[in-house]
């Protein structure tokens, strides 16, 4: 598949404002739509690229995590792929239980599901797919299913 | 972006200037606890210059949260913007601090 957009980022926190950034910027077919680009998108890449640093290459700098964007009419469709193991995202306990709020981490996978309209994980679970759609009338609507 | 951390009327208020993420969310916790080592009890943390939170910002806030109610104290959160709200609401953390319009409101009769 050919995308509008690739980048091979270090493993290093620091890189993943600008890296949104970046990316952000360059939905220009989408920026009547800016309230679910700089919330939902936003949120939603930033948490996988968090995620693949810290959970999948384990802040190893010298693994990489690539990120791929299509940009197509009325929808945003995003991969980010690491170099660690992989994981089972249907492990990942609610954050929002009681039991769990008080807990400083688990909301990442939590927020990008809540926020895009489709998250979906390869079988070795090293790489997501975010989908945004940009046609939702509600900035909120369509809570994706991992 | 940074951070900047003053004293009103015994309460110590912290100012977000930027982000809050998993990239500065260390330096927030690290000025906080020290603070929190030194007595302090009533903190305000303020996001009128905040433009995005994420999960590992939201994870420190409740940590702190935590650790400041062991000693006793109390962490309130002040000028959430639409955004930043949609977040605390969506993960029900909300429910877990008292959260003011302003610094102002927060810093009113702690």
């Amino acid at each position: 598949m050919s995308h509008d957009l690739v980048l091979e980022l270090p493993t290093d926190i620091r890189s993943i404002e600008h890296a949104v950034e970046y990316v952000i910027q360059r939905c220009h077919c989408c920026e009547e739509h800016a309230r679910r680009l700089r919330l939902n998108f936003r949120v939603g890449l930033t948490e996988a690229l968090s995620n693949a640093m810290v959970y999948g290459n384990g802040h190893d700098p010298a693994k990489r995590v690539i990120v791929e964007v299509t940009l197509a009419e009325g929808c945003i469709e995003a991969w980010v792929t690491d170099q660690g193991q992989g994981f089972d995202p249907e492990t990942v306990p609610d954050p929002t239980r009681p039991e769990n709020l008080l807990k400083a981490g688990g909301r990442g996978l939590f927020l990008m599901q809540e926020l895009l309209d489709e998250v979906t994980f390869n079988a070795t679970g090293n790489q997501v797919r975010l989908v945004l759609r940009l046609d939702a009338e509600s900035p909120l609507e369509g809570g994706a299913q991992a | 972006m940074g951070f900047q951390v003053s004293q009103d009327d015994g309460v110590t208020l912290v100012e977000v200037e930027g982000q809050l993420i998993v990239g500065n969310r260390q330096e927030l916790k690290q000025k906080v606890l020290e603070h929190l080592e030194d007595g302090d009890r009533k903190f305000v943390v303020d996001f009128a210059q905040t433009g995005y939170i994420d999960s590992s910002g939201l994870g420190v806030l409740v940590s702190l949260s935590k650790k400041i109610r062991e000693q006793g104290g109390e962490l309130r959160l002040s000028s959430l913007n639409e955004d930043l709200r949609t977040l605390f609401e969506l993960t029900k953390l909300d429910t877990l601090f008292k959260i003011t319009d302003s610094k102002e409101e927060a810093l009113e009769g702690f």
